[in-house]
């Protein structure tokens, strides 16, 4: 083996300038691949956290046909006591897992010179910090703090649009639980700035328990928001809610994927745009190795020739070959990771950006620059198909060395 | 016999055509990788832009228009306050003139729409529907009952989503409520006449469409405007467009492009650009190395014959020369055969292909989820232009180093 291995390193140095442009290829595509890659990882990662945790958490348990029709009659009847048992089984199964208890509704937000539709949350003021980074986006003002006062937070175009800030009031109007006309006045608290058009433009929120008593709600909310530390861990969450679901009759327990079936079905039309892109260099690769391998075979005929004479079998001249494309392979999948390794280093400290993405980014919930994953996957995954291929594309060369016959063969030119 | 005589193209290029199939599984190969290189530029390009057209198609018919005319203020803040008189004689005589093909004038204010069970923020369109539709609006997108008659019709039109979300149906009566300009909240019965579909989720549960006069009246704004609607020529070249309502409009009125509308839209064109001419070369780069080494191996098998044509005379430049049009040759087959076979994968799918299963994530980026591929000229001619030109700078060092061989030496050569 180690004579074979000697042979193997000797031959691919015969011709130096092909062995290198074929390195090359695969050093190109390798640096490619891997700095693609962790890109594209790096930002589904953040697509998916910052899409979770503006709002909506990990998981939620809802009203069985909440999620499609989102109304306030569609409600769980004493949310605090279910949100308490969540939080209790989940201390128990997941600790640092993160529960609040919400209502939602549409209304009608008045100050002195506007009228504006928004969406109205009640959250828990203590809670909702916990599975939301809203909270902590307040730039003027405080967010929420007494359960059951009269205030708001509003977003700041909304704040804008209605033409008012810390201090000032606005009246509620809507449709209460009973159906009855349910309206208040609030004063606002705190303005946030969330990044998002969406809900700068129409989002607000006010205690849960202000909530419940404006809109005749009693004890019943819409919705629970769990969120957990690591995205990896939510089906253990979403079997523990089953649990506590269970012992309440109907409620529906939906995860990250169910809440935003959009955000998972993005990643799956890029991730497919981008193996189409990448299956091709990979395949340009491998035929480039092809090429390489078949003419290496094909100009040592007489050689092969002469050792099979000499009473080696084909099958080790075909692993000589399989061997010399392997140690080309590593070469190109070394220098090839190394380099892309460095290059997404550079791009994981100071962010990737082109023109425009800002732009593009903010549909995604993702910020203007973009951030490479660096996990050993997102690395190794390209450069380990490349090499893979570049292996299965000497197969074809290798192979022809078991109908080589010997007498012919030394007579080749 | 001269030496100095200039070997006939014709003989050079028959020499060449003869060398590059000498070894032909290794031309075969080469062609097959040249071949897969094209088609996947040419496909790929074409899926792009197909999914970029349609997306900037659909956001025009959204916003709509080509061109609008607003309050300065109204986009940062679209309210009632900041409205539009209507236009006056010398813009009306612009709109009705060439570039001009149509317009339309619109109320677009936020609204609360309920019915017995629910209500909704909406977008309250206050619409003249002839014109809506010269605009764009499609009358099939009307899956059930009527779109509005006319500016005074007192129906209303919902998206079909929103009658969902009401758990209203056709003929019911809904409210709708707005801001009047004095602040105070108007409010009127409206009876559904007729429901659309649209080409994106959202918008049907964003827009209700009611005549324009009737909304006008509702809000008590008189006969004034939240915006002006212009189309006319083609979309992606509207500076003249843009400059004849501009100058017509006068001072004190916002005109923009949708380019600047949708300020998402306008980029994806310019990132489309850049990425096509990215892909492009890199998939070339990839299949430059596979390129170089082929030449190389052709060159170096046959320094002896170089160098045996050297010495009968042939001069560096024709081997050269010669060297090229092989590369040039390989170029054009593959390019050939990468054409042909991108044009016969595009054509069978050229109806559109159904991307339903991934909706919701197209819609994230504002597209919809059937996709027509859309094969450019322009995109074919810089595929093409890139492979053969730089394909041939790829071969030029192979090609220049074959032709510096001295004779003796290159014979000499085992």
């Amino acid at each position: 083996m180690r004579l074979i291995l000697r042979m193997a390193w000797r031959n691919i140095w015969r011709h130096r300038r092909r062995t290198w442009l074929t390195v090359t290829a695969m050093v190109f595509s390798n640096v490619l691949l891997v700095f693609m890659i962790s890109l594209q990882f790096g930002s589904y990662d953040m697509m998916i956290a910052n899409t979770l945790q503006t709002f909506s958490g990990h998981l939620q348990l809802q009203a069985p046909g909440y999620q499609d029709n989102p109304r306030l009659r569609t409600s769980i009847p004493a949310i605090a006591e279910l949100a308490d048992e969540l939080r209790q089984a989940l201390a128990r199964d997941l600790p640092g897992s993160r529960v609040a208890q919400r209502a939602a509704a549409f209304a009608l937000a008045s100050s002195e010179q506007r009228s504006l539709g928004i969406q109205l949350i009640g959250v828990q003021p203590a809670a909702e910090p916990g599975v939301s980074t809203l909270p902590g986006l307040v730039k003027t003002g405080r967010f929420l703090e007494h359960p059951d006062a009269a205030e708001i937070v509003i977003g700041s175009v909304l704040a804008r649009n209605l033409k008012v800030s810390v201090g000032n009031e606005i009246t509620l109007l809507g449709s209460g639980y009973d159906g009855s006309f349910a309206a208040g006045v609030v004063e606002v608290v705190g303005v946030f700035d969330a990044g998002s058009a969406d809900m700068d433009r129409g989002f607000a929120e006010v205690p849960l328990g202000y909530f419940q008593a404006t809109f005749a709600m009693g004890d019943r909310g819409n919705s629970v928001a769990v969120a957990v530390d690591d995205l990896a861990r939510v089906p253990e969450a979403v079997a523990t809610a089953r649990e506590v679901a269970a012992g309440r009759g109907q409620l529906a327990v939906l995860d990250w994927n169910a809440l935003h079936p959009g955000l998972r079905q993005a990643i799956q039309a890029d991730l497919s745009s981008g193996w189409f892109m990448y299956g091709v260099l990979i395949v340009l690769v491998a035929f480039s190795v092809l090429n390489t391998q078949l003419m290496s075979v094909m100009e040592r005929t007489r050689e092969f020739g002469m050792i099979s004479a000499l009473g080696v079998r084909p099958r080790r001249l075909a692993s000589l070959v399989m061997l010399e494309t392997g140690l080309m392979a590593l070469i190109g999948l070394a220098l090839g990771l190394l380099m892309g390794w460095l290059v997404a280093l550079y791009f994981n400290v100071h962010g990737f950006s082109y023109p425009g993405m800002a732009e593009v980014a903010e549909r995604f919930n993702l910020p203007g620059e973009m951030y490479p994953s660096l996990t050993v996957g997102a690395l190794l995954l390209g450069p380990s198909v490349v090499f893979a291929f570049c292996l299965l594309a000497a197969v074809y060369p290798a192979l022809r060395l078991f109908r080589l016959r010997p007498v012919e063969a030394m007579r080749a030119p | 016999m001269s030496r100095n005589r200039a070997v006939p193209l014709a003989v050079v290029s028959r020499l060449a055509w003869r060398y590059l199939w000498r070894n032909y599984r290794r031309t075969l190969i080469m062609l097959l990788a040249i071949a897969t290189g094209v088609w996947a530029m040419i496909f790929m390009t074409a899926l792009m832009r197909g999914m970029v057209d349609q997306m900037i198609l659909d956001g025009i018919d959204a916003l709509p228009g080509y061109v609008q005319i607003h309050h300065p203020a109204y986009r940062d803040d679209p309210n009632i306050e900041n409205s539009l008189a209507p236009p006056g004689p010398k813009l009306r005589k612009a709109l009705d003139s060439t570039p001009v093909e149509s317009w339309a004038p619109r109320v677009k204010l936020p609204a609360m729409i309920s019915s017995e069970r629910n209500d909704r923020g909406v977008t309250l369109l206050g619409v003249d529907p002839a014109r809506e539709i010269e605009l764009g609006f499609d009358p099939a997108s009307i899956v059930a009952g009527r779109f509005l008659e006319g500016p005074q019709d007192q129906g209303l039109v919902v998206g079909r989503r929103m009658l969902e979300r009401l758990e209203t149906d056709l003929g019911k009566r809904v409210v709708v409520m707005s801001q009047t300009p004095d602040n105070d909240i108007a409010d009127r019965g409206f009876r559904i006449v007729g429901v659309f579909k649209g080409d994106l989720a959202s918008q049907e549960e964003q827009w209700i469409y009611a005549g324009l006069r009737t909304t006008q009246e509702l809000l008590g704004m008189g006969d004034r405007l939240s915006e002006i609607a212009v189309t006319g020529g083609d979309y992606r070249d509207n500076e003249a467009l843009l400059a004849h309502v501009r100058g017509a409009a006068g001072d004190g009125v916002e005109v923009l492009a949708w380019t600047e509308l949708n300020s998402y839209l306008g980029l994806m064109l310019g990132v489309m650009d850049g990425f096509v001419l990215v892909w492009i070369i890199v998939i070339f780069m990839a299949l430059s190395f596979g390129l170089a080494n082929t030449l190389m191996m052709a060159v170096f098998e046959r320094i002896r014959e170089i160098g045996l044509m050297q010495a009968l005379g042939m001069k560096p430049a024709a081997i050269l020369l010669q060297i090229l049009l092989e590369s040039l040759m390989l170029l054009v087959l593959g390019l050939l055969l990468g054409n042909a076979l991108a044009i016969a994968s595009i054509l069978p799918i050229r109806g559109g292909v159904d991307l339903s299963v991934v909706a919701e994530g197209f819609e994230m980026m504002g597209a919809s989820s059937t996709l027509y591929p859309a094969l450019k000229t322009q995109d074919l001619v810089l595929a093409n232009a890139v492979v053969i030109v730089l394909g041939i700078l790829t071969s030029l060092l192979p090609a220049w180093r074959a032709s510096r061989y001295r004779p003796v030496e290159a014979i000499a050569k085992t």
